[in-house]
């Protein structure tokens, strides 16, 4: 197996959904590694767990006029699962392991595909099969 | 004449969280280290000219390079003619090189 | 190649009684575990986190008593006793008025102006 490691960055998430520039920016960050051809690692811990959460639903609005198409409400998880399609056209891996006991207790453990339950040992692995590693802190 | 009660749950002593970073930056570049600092979301609001002048110059005299999440920038209405000579523009993808280099990266 | 990380913790008391634990801290324990060779530098209002006399016991919802608070001296303490050096910023406690006797022995002060120098010793940085 080639060794990937120089090629490889690691994120460590923290923030849930709809609560802070933070996810969005986390995600803009993922989506641009990966278009700069890193492989690329998420360790979603705490409210970060929620990011895939396959649940998630767009509605109307009624102050900016929109029905539910019109509004085209975006959902983290469609945004997750887009930079996965976009690492597989460019034959890279994007590894999302979701902190298994933070689902647990927030209840989020209907996850989208392609993203997995995982523990810390698994951040461990992924820094040491990456050349570097960001965490990016909730406050 | 109202009464007020006002709840204050933050610690008054974190009030200058932004300053330690900056203060963070002066020291390591002092030691001698090349530094980099990157303001995005709400901190490319010191980018414009004439915010935070003392500071960022006081940075670049340090040999710190300043840039700016153009995203972060546009998004908040600063224009580039508005930005403070002492920052640039760049994308986010300035912060993945510097991960994949090896830089030891500290997000605030 | 060995690697020996630096974890920072800066806010404290976040989310603690509802997960019965600091997240920060419990990470750093469970990495250590699985063989991260950590230390940790509390700064800003985590550097409350050593005071000896923190007590979180007692919150009842309804007649929903919480039976296992927080225990953070003691998870600082087991964090000291798994190697993990647990530094705090001197300056930041002083601040707080918080006197060296009030805080458990296990935690080293360090100067706001040593923690540039302290990153040295360190492959990584893991700012929380």
């Amino acid at each position: 197996m080639p060794d990937t490691r120089s090629t490889t960055l690691t994120f460590v998430l923290n923030d849930p959904p709809f609560e802070s520039a933070r996810s969005t920016t986390a995600l803009r960050l993922i989506d641009a590694a990966v278009k700069q051809g890193f492989h690329v690692n998420v360790f979603a811990y705490e409210g970060a767990v929620a990011l895939p959460f396959a649940k998630q639903a767009a509605h109307a609005n009624a102050i900016h006029g929109h029905d539910v198409a019109e509004e085209h409400h975006p959902l983290p998880k469609d945004w997750i699962a887009a930079i996965l399609d976009e690492a597989e056209r460019r034959g890279l891996r994007v590894d999302w392991v979701n902190c298994g006991l933070c689902v647990d207790e927030r209840g989020v453990g209907e996850s989208i595909p392609r993203t997995r339950r995982g523990s810390p040992a698994d951040l461990w692995k992924f820094v040491q099969a990456s050349v570097n590693t960001l965490i990016i802190p909730t406050r | 004449m109202s009464k007020y009660l006002l709840v204050e749950s933050r610690d008054p002593f974190d009030r200058r969280p932004a300053n330690d970073l900056a203060a963070l930056a002066a020291e390591l570049a002092t030691e001698p280290n090349q530094v980099t600092l990157f303001l995005i979301q709400n901190g490319v609001l010191e980018a414009r000219d004439g915010a935070a002048a003392a500071r960022l110059g006081a940075l670049r005299e340090l040999g710190v390079t300043v840039l700016a999440d153009e995203f972060s920038l546009r998004e908040r209405g600063i224009a580039p003619e508005r930005l403070s000579p002492l920052v640039s523009s760049a994308s986010l993808g300035v912060v993945v090189a510097h991960l994949a280099r090896g830089d030891r990266t500290l997000w605030h | 190649m060995s690697t020996k990380h630096l974890v920072i913790l800066d806010t404290a008391y976040r989310a603690n009684l509802e997960e019965q634990d600091d997240p920060v801290l419990w990470l750093t324990h469970s990495l250590r575990r699985a063989g991260a060779d950590l230390d940790l530098l509390l700064r800003g209002n985590a550097v409350n986190y050593g005071v000896k006399t923190q007590d979180a016991s007692g919150l009842v919802f309804g007649d929903c008593p919480q039976s296992q608070p927080p225990r953070i001296a003691r998870d600082v303490r087991a964090l000291a006793d798994e190697g993990v050096r647990v530094f705090y910023v001197d300056e930041d406690a002083r601040e707080r008025g918080i006197a060296r006797d009030e805080l458990i022995d296990e935690v080293e002060p360090v100067s706001n102006r040593a923690v540039s120098r302290l990153f040295e010793s360190y492959t990584g940085i893991w700012q929380w």
